[in-house]
């Protein structure tokens, strides 16, 4: 018998190592970046990390399992609004009433996906629209958290806010400055902890199952039982998420209305454009199109409509043109993958016998 | 009495809102395609009809008449240059085609309009009413009522009475057996959106002299549309009729008794509507 | 000149190649059968012929023409017709609904029209306003044979209409086949089966895994010739 070629079962690319290596640099560059950034940068980072993790698990929810939502504007406004509730209702401090945001988020997604579980395609996607304005109704009429007009958080609760006093000192800023130091932290946290997650989960089992039932609708019916239960995981983490990023989004910016945190401009339609001129159904795809988000906002910004005309347009061609985004279009043109989910067979010389093959479970 | 009239409103008010949706109906009956945009094209032909009364000093009616063949064109265009790349299987690229063409539609005609509100010039007919029976109907939406019936008699008849109605079921049953019937899809497609987009500057037409509005309401109105659709049942017109008439009747019911539950009561029968039956009232058989 | 050839016709899905070099012929008035086994690519020589699926232009010509490169209602429209594998009515159109959209791509005078079609196939007069798909599979399949003969095709393509048919029904619809020759119609007609579509037929070619293993008058080939042709004995 001839030679026969080893193959070994990886998914980790040189790129990824990389990709890794400057991942670590990149965090400790971003967690010390509070100790020489201006304000104005820190904004803007929070902002951008906020998009990004809200991409993500759009992303999850409608990339990989193919759950076009259209609602999860409900999911920021109930998380936004449940950590108002626990500020003014229950005195709790802002920072742990975030987690409150995300556990509240969580327990309205469960009938909600009962409900828009029996819907397909776009029935789902209209339905879950419907739900969010269900709830941006039902929430204008909580007369104690403002009603139709909104609220604003307690000064006292923004004063003495968990370690704002330690910032303040340590970076010798002012109060309001502190706060969005202590935001973006929370918000960096949010990003690394989220992506790490979402990376992990689509590398188990589970998640490659979850990547196969979408390129292939025979592979999907094989797997039919497991698929049903990651959508109900992949709904409810997703919900999660989005809740905790509102409730977070809402401490940095104080007000809140109704209409602003059950918005489905800002918090469904930008994270799609993101998601979409980005790459669909890639980790890497929502960082690039919230970095292309971020920089046609600041560019566009003064011109007002056009700089939504031209998102628009943009979102548009992409998907006549290049359906998988721009970073769709990188990876074709060079291969590159910085967290790769697909398992590649790799030859090995038949001599590394020692490496036996292996899969990963 | 007082309920029975509201009621009867209510049923007035499904009127327009099954003509919202009636386009819609024809276009998802057909195609699968989710039109986000459609909206927006109301909003849009609204506008179209503003420009042409304000220009030409016609009355809206008349205006409506001149602008219909231009949204017949604007439909065709639409569906035949852009939405037919991007109608498939999968639901995701038509949803953020359409949704990307939402938000430029918004963004130009508050370019073009800017955000201050509008409303059709309408004479007396906006303020006559009729007295049936102790109830005082308002001309308007007994008209809009009306059109409404008539679009989806003239839709039906279109639809089960006509060699190019008979086209479009085939088409939407099965696309490629329909191209060895020398059906060729992407026509087909063109000629429902365009037909869509008549009955879309109809609803303009009563939008634009019943109530204000400015080039954000679209999506508002879209949901209307398509929770009239959705109740209906896929591809069923006078479903589609239903689900407005269920939604208005929930909507006034709603606003008599608290005026803020209005869009709430609207919303939350269609919720319960799905609960009971996922696809709709009038379902098609097969599907 | 044939009425209809194929010259070195290749077709594939994807990466799949499914038909390799295939060369045929029908001559005006002919009825040519194609057998072989389940996955031959029987069908997929239809659809490449009925424009279902695209092909190089010179791949395939009609009548002199070259029409390899046309889409599925152009083919139609010039005169080939096609009853596809299936049968594939459409559910949401009756019986003559269905007949009739048969003719939206081509309208040309000729024998065939509800009345005829309905003397060929009695049944389906009385069940003309029943939901194609409500039928009986054989009826449902002489509304797929009706509904490709309302445009007075040149050329009828029938892929397969004795599947899952029972032979009694089979020999009822097979009974058509001269009639639909007479009215003036050329038949290419694929089947599994060899007994029916070899009986009506005046030439025969055999396929096997994308190509045409056995070509001859109807009459002339032997039981094995053919048995080898078609499961591969005389390859190997
Ligand atoms: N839509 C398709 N996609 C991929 N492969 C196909 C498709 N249709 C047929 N094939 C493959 O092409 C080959 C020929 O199929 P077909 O032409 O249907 O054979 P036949 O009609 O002789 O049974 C088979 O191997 C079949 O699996
Ligand atoms: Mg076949």
């Amino acid at each position: 018998m001839a030679d026969i070629p080893m193959y070994r079962v990886r998914t980790q690319t040189r790129a990824s190592y990389s990709a890794g290596a400057v991942c670590v640099v990149l965090i400790a560059v971003f967690i010390l970046l509070p100790a020489f950034a201006g304000r104005g940068l820190i904004q803007d980072l929070f902002f951008i990390f906020t998009m990004l993790v809200l991409a993500q698990f759009w992303n999850l929810l409608a990339g990989y399992g193919g759950l076009v939502s259209v609602g999860q504007q409900a999911f920021v406004g109930m998380g936004a609004y449940a950590m108002f509730g626990g500020v003014i209702l229950w005195g709790m401090d802002p920072v742990p009433a975030i987690l409150l945001g995300g556990v509240a988020a969580l327990i309205v997604a469960i009938p909600t996906a009962f409900f828009a579980f029996r819907l397909q395609g776009a029935y789902f996607a209209i339905g879950t629209w419907v739900i969010a304005e269900v709830m941006r109704l039902l929430v204008a009429q909580w007369k104690l958290l403002g009603g139709g007009t909104g609220t604003s958080l307690p000064r006292t609760a923004t004063r003495e806010m968990w370690a704002t006093e330690w910032i303040q000192a340590t970076f010798d800023v002012r109060g309001a400055a502190a706060r969005d130091i202590l935001t973006y932290w929370l918000a960096l946290g949010l990003v690394i902890a989220t992506i790490a997650g979402i990376y992990w989960l689509l590398r188990t089992k589970r998640g490659l199952a979850l990547a196969a039932v979408r390129d292939n609708v025979e592979a999907a019916k094989s797997v039919g039982v497991d698929a049903a239960r990651m959508k109900w995981l992949v709904y409810l983490v997703s919900a999660m998420g989005t809740g905790l990023t509102g409730a977070l989004i809402y401490v940095q910016k104080v007000r809140i209305s109704p209409d602003a945190a059950f918005s489905v401009t800002d918090w469904t339609a930008y994270v799609i454009f993101i998601v979409v001129i980005g790459g669909i159904g890639t980790i890497e795809g929502p960082i690039l199109g919230v970095l292309v988000f971020f920089i046609l906002q600041s560019l566009l910004a003064d011109y007002g409509s056009w700089y939504l005309m031209v998102l628009g347009l943009i979102g548009i061609v992409v998907m006549l043109f290049a359906p998988r985004g721009l970073w769709g279009l990188i990876s074709e043109k060079t291969g590159l993958q910085l967290f790769p989910v697909r398992r590649r067979l790799v030859l090995t010389n038949p001599q590394d016998g020692a490496n036996t093959p292996k899969t990963d479970k | 009495m007082i309920w029975i009239d509201t009621i009867i409103q209510g049923v007035l008010l499904g009127g327009l809102y099954a003509l919202f949706a009636a386009g819609l109906s024809l276009v998802f009956g057909i195609m699968r395609l989710v039109n986000l945009a459609h909206g927006d094209l109301i909003i849009f032909a609204a506008y179209l009809i503003l420009l042409l009364v304000s220009l030409l000093g016609l009355s809206p009616f008349l205006a409506a008449i001149i602008a219909a063949p231009i949204m017949f064109g604007v439909g065709w265009a639409l569906q035949r240059h852009v939405l037919n790349r991007v109608l498939g299987p999968d639901i995701l690229p038509p949803l953020l085609v359409t949704f990307g063409l939402s938000v430029v539609l918004q963004n130009a005609l508050l370019e073009g309009f800017s955000a201050d509100s509008q409303r059709l010039p309408t004479g007396e007919i906006a303020t006559a009413s009729v007295q049936l029976g102790g109830l005082n109907l308002g001309v308007l939406p007994l008209l809009t009522f009306a059109s409404a019936i008539l679009v989806i008699v003239g839709l039906n008849q279109l639809f089960y009475r006509t060699e190019l109605g008979r086209a479009f079921r085939a088409t939407s049953d099965d696309a490629v057996t329909a191209g060895l019937m020398g059906i060729r899809p992407e026509r087909i497609f063109a000629t429902a959106t365009a037909i869509a987009m008549l009955v879309v500057t109809l609803a303009a037409l009563y939008l634009g002299m019943r109530a204000n509005f400015d080039p954000n309401i679209g999506p508002a109105r879209l949901i209307y549309a398509f929770e009239a659709v959705i109740i209906g049942g896929l591809g069923s017109l006078w479903g589609t009729l239903v689900g407005g008439v269920i939604i208005g009747v929930a909507q006034t019911l709603g606003a008599a008794i608290n005026p803020e539950w209005q869009i709430l009561a609207g919303h939350l029968a269609f919720l319960i509507v799905l609960l009971i039956k996922p696809r709709g009232l009038f379902p098609r058989a097969v599907d | 000149m044939s009425l209809l050839e194929t010259h070195a016709l290749t077709a594939s899905y994807g990466d799949f190649q499914a038909l390799f070099g295939v060369d045929i012929r029908l001559e005006e008035g002919e009825a040519v059968a194609i057998i072989g086994a389940n996955g031959a690519g029987k069908s997929t020589l239809m659809r490449s012929i009925s424009g279902v699926l695209i092909n190089e232009t010179d791949q395939v010509q009609f009548d002199g023409q070259p029409i390899g490169h046309l889409t599925a209602d152009e083919i139609m429209a010039r005169g080939v017709a096609m009853v596809p594998e299936g049968r594939r009515l459409f559910p949401s159109l009756s019986v003559e609904e269905n007949l009739l959209i048969g003719t939206y791509g081509r309208k040309v005078a000729g024998h065939w029209s509800l009345e005829t079609v309905y003397d060929l196939f009695p049944i389906l007069q009385e069940r003309r306003n029943h939901p194609g798909t409500a039928l009986s599979g054989g009826q449902q399949q002489m509304v797929a044979i009706g509904r490709a003969l309302m445009s007075n095709p040149r050329v009828l393509l029938c892929d397969e209409i004795s599947l899952g048919l029972a032979p009694v029904v089979i020999k009822d619809i097979y009974a058509a086949v001269p009639r639909i020759q007479d009215a003036g119609a050329s038949l290419i007609v694929v089947e599994q089966d060899i007994g029916q579509a070899m009986k009506v037929s005046d030439r025969v070619y055999c396929m096997m895994e994308g190509r045409v293993t056995l070509e001859g008058a109807a009459d002339t080939l032997s039981r094995e010739a053919i048995h080898d042709a078609y499961f591969g004995g005389a390859t190997i």
